[in-house]
């Protein structure tokens, strides 16, 4: 199988190639490239974020024909995509972090701020939150609810069709954490940061 | 909810732990790599190490540890000492560092904390601030680790580089570090209230009941400590524990 980490120059991926390349061991050839053409031979994709929204879209836009080449792989093909914090995010039509930014489209809905209640709460979000399994989804499999995964963000998605919610955290308000939407996933925490747990969802993501 | 983490923090000198971990069932003492791996297999919540080498020749080697740590521990690993540069974050970031603790270069130039925010995202930029009490509730900024006096009153640097995109405040009180008395809970609570971004509190821990009056009465998200650990007085788990058990939440 093979397995292909986005690296669009937005960013450090260094965790993330570092954890996929553990949990992948001798199972799964991993590249880790922006070349198109091996994008699209890739039975799965990784499309890390990190960074502002705005800045993630604008280096995945520079990278010409990589946009095209995404929503190929993940809304005509149906393959497996999985997106990690902003790179989730993106997954959303709008974003409203640095400017008002238009995301990929590929879950209606928008990602702002988290509403700090009038600095009430600490931002960005940083830490060890318990996940909240809203419905089943093949990358929990094995995963207890309430398991701690690690988080670092300041802006949220909101989804408009509540049902692609595969987990919540509580921060503040019920944060979305997770979705699955038959092949795209994503998570807003960081599983390649989140211990044994996190390596256990990267594994799940890699059995599909 | 959100847990308050606990951080251990491990003193590296030209490639070396310093005051490291004493358990028997290390192989070599001074190895970083194998400290970590323990911290991070007990629990701990996110891994710091300080690079406190002198010379320039060696500030490789930090870089080095940092690239072997981060093929084994898949929790946050921050280092920090001696980060001047774009390029000294941009070496430790690919190297496998999770964020960066700025201290004497953001005293010196915040724009460098803005350009550095804006660069690599907030998540990543940790500055260290080293605070000295002045007077009654009163405290200076000092760099160079605690030698040099910068005249800068540390609740407007900190709300300054609040501004300027770190993500994190490493609070030091240079009055308690290595006194084993505490924290200045003073000093901590003056900062939490003045900013709205997380601060780890760090100098002073002797007991596990300093951790909890960090957390509890200091207002600190996280705690970070060396000395309890690396002796073996106490252990991860004793900590996450022991603060459970009053009622503070931890990641168990």
């Amino acid at each position: 199988m093979n397995v292909t980490i986005v690296d669009y120059q937005s960013g450090n991926i260094s965790s993330v190639i570092n954890s996929f390349a553990e949990a992948a061991k001798g199972k799964v050839n991993l590249e880790v490239t922006s070349d198109i053409n091996k994008i699209k031979s890739s039975d799965k994709i990784v499309l890390p974020g990190q960074g502002s929204f705005k800045s993630c879209v604008d280096s995945l836009n520079r990278i010409s024909g990589l946009v095209d080449t995404l929503k190929e792989f993940s809304m005509t093909n149906k393959k497996p995509l999985l997106g990690i914090c902003v790179g989730l995010q993106m997954f959303a039509d709008v974003g409203y972090e640095e400017a008002e930014t238009k995301g990929l489209g590929w879950i209606p809905g928008k990602v702002s701020k988290i509403d700090n209640q009038k600095g009430k709460f600490k931002l960005p979000h940083i830490g060890w939150n318990e996940i909240e399994i809203q419905k089943e989804s093949k990358i929990f499999k094995d995963i207890k609810n309430k398991s701690h995964m690690y988080f670092v963000h300041s802006y949220e998605f909101i989804p408009e069709d509540k049902s692609v919610i595969s987990a919540t955290t509580d921060y503040s308000s019920k944060i979305v954490c997770s979705v699955e939407k038959d092949n795209l996933f994503g998570t807003q925490f960081h599983p390649e940061k989140s211990d044994k747990i996190g390596l256990k969802m990267i594994d799940n993501f890699l059995k599909l | 909810m959100l847990k308050n983490r606990i951080i251990p923090c491990l003193d590296v000198k030209d490639g070396r732990v310093v005051k490291g971990i004493n358990f028997v069932e290390l192989k070599d003492a001074g190895d970083p790599v194998e400290q970590a791996k323990i911290y991070s297999d007990s629990g701990a919540d996110e891994i710091c190490f300080l690079d406190i080498t002198a010379s320039n020749e060696n500030r490789e080697t930090i870089i080095d540890i940092v690239r072997k740590t981060a093929k084994e521990c898949f929790v946050p690993l921050t280092v920090g000492g001696g980060v001047r540069t774009i390029q000294n974050i941009t070496d430790l970031l690919l190297a496998g560092a999770d964020k960066v603790s700025i201290n004497t270069a953001a005293v010196k130039n915040v724009d460098f904390v803005k350009e550095a925010s804006k660069k690599f995202g907030s998540q990543c930029i940790v500055v260290a601030i080293d605070a000295k009490k002045v007077s009654d509730n009163k405290w200076e900024v000092f760099t160079h680790g605690g030698r040099n006096k910068t005249g800068i009153d540390v609740v407007k640097f900190a709300k300054k580089v609040e501004e300027n995109g770190a993500g994190e405040i490493l609070l030091t009180s240079m009055d308690k570090d290595g006194t084993k008395s505490g924290y200045d809970i003073d000093l901590l609570k003056t900062i939490t209230n003045s900013t709205n971004i997380p601060v780890i509190a760090s100098g002073g821990v002797g007991s596990l009941d300093h951790l909890y009056d960090g957390i509890v009465k200091g207002g600190a998200s996280a705690v970070l400590a060396a000395s309890i650990f690396h002796y073996g007085e106490y252990k991860i788990k004793d900590a996450k524990e022991y603060l459970n058990s009053k009622n503070v939440s931890v990641r168990l």
